[in-house]
C-alpha cells in the first residue's frame, strides 16, 4: 500500500499545502528504522500479520458454529429465525457504507483535502456507533423473547439445548464482532484527533492506513457472520 | 570483511554507553530497550520454572512410595495441573523466544530494535497479567484438570478455579501474539544491508518459523478456551454432551493449537543448536537451505498432525491413519536437521565448550525424544502407550532434554554478550554432563514404566513398579542440582567473572561485531553483511569432501 507515494520527508524540499497551511507536521521517524519509508511499510506488514491473527480468532469460532449447523441442522434454522433479518441488513448496509467513507477519508487524506478527511472520518465513526445502536435494539429484543442463553432461556419449540447453543453461538460471535467494532470506533476517534489537530496528512498517512485496514476486516468479518446467522432462517 | 578466523579483538567501547548502565527500577519497567525486555522475561520465566519445578519435586517424591504417601489424590492432581500449565505457557513458550529471541534477532540483523519496541514492553506486561491471574487461581486453590482442560470434565464437572486459570492462559496469549507479530515483521522489514533471506541465521530462520505458529495458532487456544469458559460460567452446552455439546471438537480445537504449540517448544531449541554447532566446529552448517527450510516446513506440518493425540478419542480410523501418516512425515524435516548438524561437525575444528556440551546433549536427548515420537505415531502402538509414563517421557525427552538443554547452552553462549562477563567454565562443563546425566536418569525409566503399563497421572500405582519410579526421583534430585548451579554462576558472573572482549568465541555474526555487552542502540555503525553467513575457512587445504 502507498507504494505510489513518494515520500518527501528528508527535508531537501519545502513541504507547501496551500489548502491546510497546518500540515507542515513531519511523521516522526523511530529510532529502530532507517528512514519512513521503512517505517511505513513495518506498520503496514504489522497490520496484515495482526490481521492474520484474527482470521485464526474467529475462524476457530466459525469452525464450531460450522460443525454444529451441521450437526443440528434443524435446530439452527429454528434458532434463526427468530432473528431480527431486517435489522441485520440495515446494519450490513450501514457496516458496508462505512466502509465507502473509510476509504474515502484515505483517499481524500491522499489528496490533500484535510476537510473532506474529517467529514469523512466523522461520518465512519457516526455509522459504527449506528450499528452498535442498532445491535442494541435487537440484544434488547432478543433479550425480552427469552433468546438468551442460560437460566433466562425460553424455548418452546422442540429441541431446546441445541437452539440455545446456536443463540450461544449467536451471542458470540456477534458481540465479539461488537467488541471489535468497539475497538475500532475508539482507533478512529484517535485518528480523528490526529487528523484535526493535523498530525496527519497527505505525508503522514499511516496511522489512517492502519486503522483503516483494521475497519475494513471488522466489515468483513460482518458479511460472514450476517450470512452464516441471519440468512438461515429462510424467512425472506 | 575479509573470510579471515579469529578476529577476535577486544576493541574499545563501541557506540554509546552499555545498555545495563542504567541502573534505576524505573529504567527497566519502561525500557523499550529489545535486550532489557528479554532479561525481563528471563526473570519471570525464572521464577514461574522454580514454581513448576517444586510442583514436579513434590510429585516425584509422592512417587517414591507406591501407595503416595506425601499427598492425597486431590492435590497430586492439583499438582501435575499446576506443572503443566506454568511449564508450558509460562516457561517453555516464552522461553528461547522471548528471552534470547528478543535479545538476538536485532542484533543478528543488524538492526537497532525491534519493529515495535512498545509493543514488545507490552507483551511482557501482558505476560505478567496472565501469569499473576494463573498465580492466584493457583493460591486460591488451584485446578485439577491437567493442563489440556479437557471438557466435559473441565467446564461441567471439575469444582477447581478453572475459568480464572483459563484466562490466564488466555492472557499470555496475547503476548505470545503480539511477540511473534514483532518478530515476523522485523524480519521482514528491519535486514541490515546485504542481509538475504539466505544470508540470515539459522537462529532467525527458527525464530521467523515459530513466530508464524505463534500468530496463528494462539489465537485458536484463546478462542477454545473462551468457549469453554463461558460453557462453564453459563451452563450452557458447547462442550458437554449432556447439554448438547460435543466434547471431540473441543479436543480438536486445542489440538489444533497446543500440537503446533509443540513445535513453539523445540523449533527455537533448533535454531540455538545450529548456532551452537556452526560456532564450535567453526565451519558453515552442512546443508544451510536444508536446515531452514526445515524449520518452515516443521512449522507448517505442525499444523496438520492434531489427530495423533486423539487416537483413542473416537476418532473416525481414517482420520487416525490419515494423522498418523502425517506425523511421520514430521519426522523428515527433523530428521534433516539432526543429520546436518553431524555432518556439520565432521572435519570441523570441534572445541568443547560448555555450550556445544548442551548442544551435543541435545542432539542425543532429541533424536531419542523424536523417535519415540515416531512409536506414538504408530496407530497400533499408540493404543497400547497412550496416557502412560512412555508419553510422559517422550515429551520431557524432547522439551527437558530438547529445549531446555538448547536454553541453557544458549544462555552460556550469549552469556558473554548479554553480561560482558564469562561464567566459569570447568563448572559449567560438569553442570552440563550432570544434567546430561541427571536427566536420562530421570526419564529414561518412565518410557520402561509406560511401556510396561504404568498410567500417566495417578498418585499410587502397583509395588512392582516401585524400582523404576524410585530411580526415576534419584535421577530428578540430580537434575534439580544441574539447573540450580547455572543460578548461582551465572549471578555470581555478574560481579566476579572475567570481563571479555566483543567476539570471546572467535565465531562470525553481527553480534560479536558490536561490543559485550552491547550499546543500547546495539551497534556504533549500521553494520552491513558483505559475506556469506557462516562464512568460515575450510579446515585444511584439502577439498572438503
Amino acid at each position: 500500500m502507498a507504494r505510489h507515494q513518494r515520500p518527501n520527508t528528508e527535508g531537501g524540499e519545502e513541504f507547501e499545502d496551500e489548502i491546510n497551511p497546518v500540515n507542515n507536521h513531519q511523521a516522526i521517524l523511530h529510532q529502530q528504522f532507517s528512514d519512513l519509508e521503512q517505517q511505513r511499510e513495518a506498520s503496514a506488514a504489522g497490520i496484515w500479520v495482526f490481521l492474520g491473527s484474527e482470521v485464526m480468532f474467529f475462524g476457530a469460532l466459525i469452525l464450531a458454529f460450522g460443525v454444529y449447523r451441521f450437526n443440528y441442522a434443524h435446530a439452527f434454522v429454528e434458532g434463526a429465525g427468530e432473528l431480527n433479518v431486517v435489522l441485520g441488513s440495515v446494519n450490513t448496509a450501514i457496516l458496508f457504507s462505512s466502509g465507502l467513507t473509510m476509504s474515502l477519508a484515505a483517499a481524500t487524506n491522499k489528496m490533500g483535502s484535510r476537510l473532506w478527511t474529517l467529514i469523512f472520518l466523522l461520518a465512519t465513526v457516526g455509522l459504527g456507533v449506528l450499528f452498535l445502536a442498532i445491535k442494541g435494539v435487537e440484544y434488547h429484543e432478543d433479550w425480552s423473547k427469552g433468546l438468551f442463553p442460560g437460566e433466562a432461556f425460553r424455548w418452546t419449540g422442540s429441541d431446546s439445548p441445541h437452539v440455545q447453543l446456536f443463540f450461544l453461538l449467536y451471542f458470540i460471535m456477534t458481540g465479539l464482532h461488537a467488541v471489535h467494532l468497539l475497538v475500532g470506533i475508539g482507533l478512529m476517534l484517535v485518528v480523528l484527533w490526529l487528523a484535526w489537530r493535523g498530525w496527519i496528512h497527505d505525508q503522514h498517512f499511516m496511522p489512517l492506513e492502519v486503522a483503516g485496514v483494521y475497519w475494513h476486516f471488522v466489515d468483513l468479518i460482518w458479511i460472514f457472520l450476517f450470512v452464516l446467522l441471519y440468512l438461515l432462517g429462510g424467512k425472506i | 570483511m575479509p573470510p579471515v578466523l579469529q578476529t577476535v579483538t577486544v576493541a574499545p567501547q563501541q557506540g554509546g554507553p552499555s545498555y545495563l548502565r542504567e541502573h534505576s527500577l524505573r529504567s527497566w519497567l519502561l525500557t523499550t530497550d529489545h535486550k532489557r525486555v528479554g532479561l525481563l522475561y528471563l526473570f519471570t520465566i525464572i521464577l514461574f520454572f522454580a514454581i513448576a519445578a517444586v510442583a514436579a519435586a513434590i510429585m516425584r517424591l509422592n512417587l517414591l512410595t507406591p501407595r503416595g504417601d506425601l499427598v492425597q489424590a486431590d492435590t497430586y492432581n492439583k499438582l501435575f495441573t499446576l506443572h503443566g500449565v506454568l511449564m508450558v505457557w509460562f516457561f517453555l513458550i516464552p522461553s528461547i523466544p522471548n528471552v534470547l529471541g528478543n535479545f538476538l534477532l536485532p542484533l543478528m540483523l543488524g538492526a537497532r530494535d525491534l519493529a515495535f519496541p512498545k509493543l514488545n514492553l507490552l507483551s511482557w506486561y501482558i505476560f505478567i497479567l496472565g501469569g499473576a491471574i494463573a498465580l492466584y487461581a493457583l493460591l486460591v486453590g488451584g485446578v485439577d484438570t491437567g493442563w489440556t482442560f479437557y471438557t466435559p470434565y473441565s467446564s461441567t464437572y471439575s469444582n477447581a478455579h478453572v475459568a480464572l486459570m483459563a484466562a490466564g492462559v488466555f492472557i499470555s496469549g496475547f503476548s505470545s501474539i503480539l511477540t511473534g507479530l514483532n518478530f515476523i515483521v522485523t524480519t521482514h522489514k528491519l535486514r541490515a544491508p546485504g542481509m538475504t533471506w539466505f544470508r540470515l541465521r539459522l537462529f532467525v530462520w527458527s525464530m521467523y518459523a515459530t513466530s508464524l505458529i505463534l500468530v496463528l495458532a494462539t489465537p485458536v487456544l484463546a478462542m477454545t478456551l473462551t468457549l469453554m469458559a463461558l460453557e462453564r460460567i453459563w451452563h450452557v452446552g458447547v462442550f458437554d454432551p449432556a447439554l448438547g455439546g460435543d466434547p471431540l471438537l473441543f479436543q480438536h480445537l486445542f489440538w489444533f493449537y497446543s500440537h503446533p504449540a509443540v513445535y513453539i517448544m523445540i523449533l527455537p531449541g533448533m535454531g540455538v543448536v545450529s548456532e551452537l554447532i556452526c560456532a564450535f566446529s567453526k565451519k558453515r552448517v552442512f546443508g544451510y537451505t536444508f536446515v531452514a527450510f526445515a524449520s518452515l516446513a516443521i512449522a507448517l506440518l505442525g499444523f496438520l498432525v492434531w489427530g495423533h493425540h486423539m487416537f483413542v478419542s473416537s476418532q473416525s480410523v481414517f482420520a487416525g491413519m490419515i494423522f498418523s501418516f502425517l506425523s511421520f512425515l514430521v519426522a523428515v524435516p527433523s530428521a534433516i536437521k539432526v543429520f546436518n548438524w553431524t555432518a556439520t561437525l565432521y572435519r570441523g575444528s570441534i572445541s568443547l565448550d560448555t555450550p556445544m556440551l548442551y548442544a551435543i546433549g541435545f542432539i542425543g536427548l532429541f533424536t531419542a525424544g523424536g523417535m519415540t515420537g515416531l512409536f506414538l505415531a504408530t496407530l497400533g502402538v499408540d493404543v497400547h502407550v497412550h496416557d502412560t509414563y512412555f508419553v510422559i517421557a517422550h515429551f520431557h525427552y524432547i522439551m527437558v532434554g530438547g529445549m531446555v538443554m538448547a536454553l541453557m547452552g544458549g544462555l552460556h553462549f550469549w552469556w558473554p554478550k548479554i553480561s560482558g562477563r564469562m561464567y566459569p567454565e570447568f563448572l559449567g562443563k560438569m553442570t552440563a554432563i550432570v544434567t546430561f546425566l541427571g536427566f536420562n536418569l530421570t526419564f529414561f525409566p518412565q518410557f520402561i514404566l509406560g511401556y510396561l503399563g504404568m498410567p500417566r497421572r495417578y498418585h499410587a500405582y502397583p509395588e512392582q513398579f516401585q524400582v523404576y519410579n524410585v530411580l526415576s526421583t534419584a535421577g530428578a534430585s540430580i537434575l534439580g542440582i544441574g539447573y540450580l548451579l547455572p543460578l548461582c554462576y551465572f549471578i555470581w558472573s555478574c560481579r566476579y567473572g572475567k570481563r571479555v572482549g566483543d567476539n570471546p568465541w572467535g565465531v562470525k555474526g553481527f553480534e560479536w561485531e558490536t561490543s559485550s555487552p552491547p550499546p543500547t542502540e546495539n551497534f556504533a555503525e549500521p553494520p552491513i553483511q558483505t559475506e556469506e553467513v557462516y562464512n568460515y575457512p575450510p579446515p585444511s587445504s584439502e577439498p572438503v569432501i
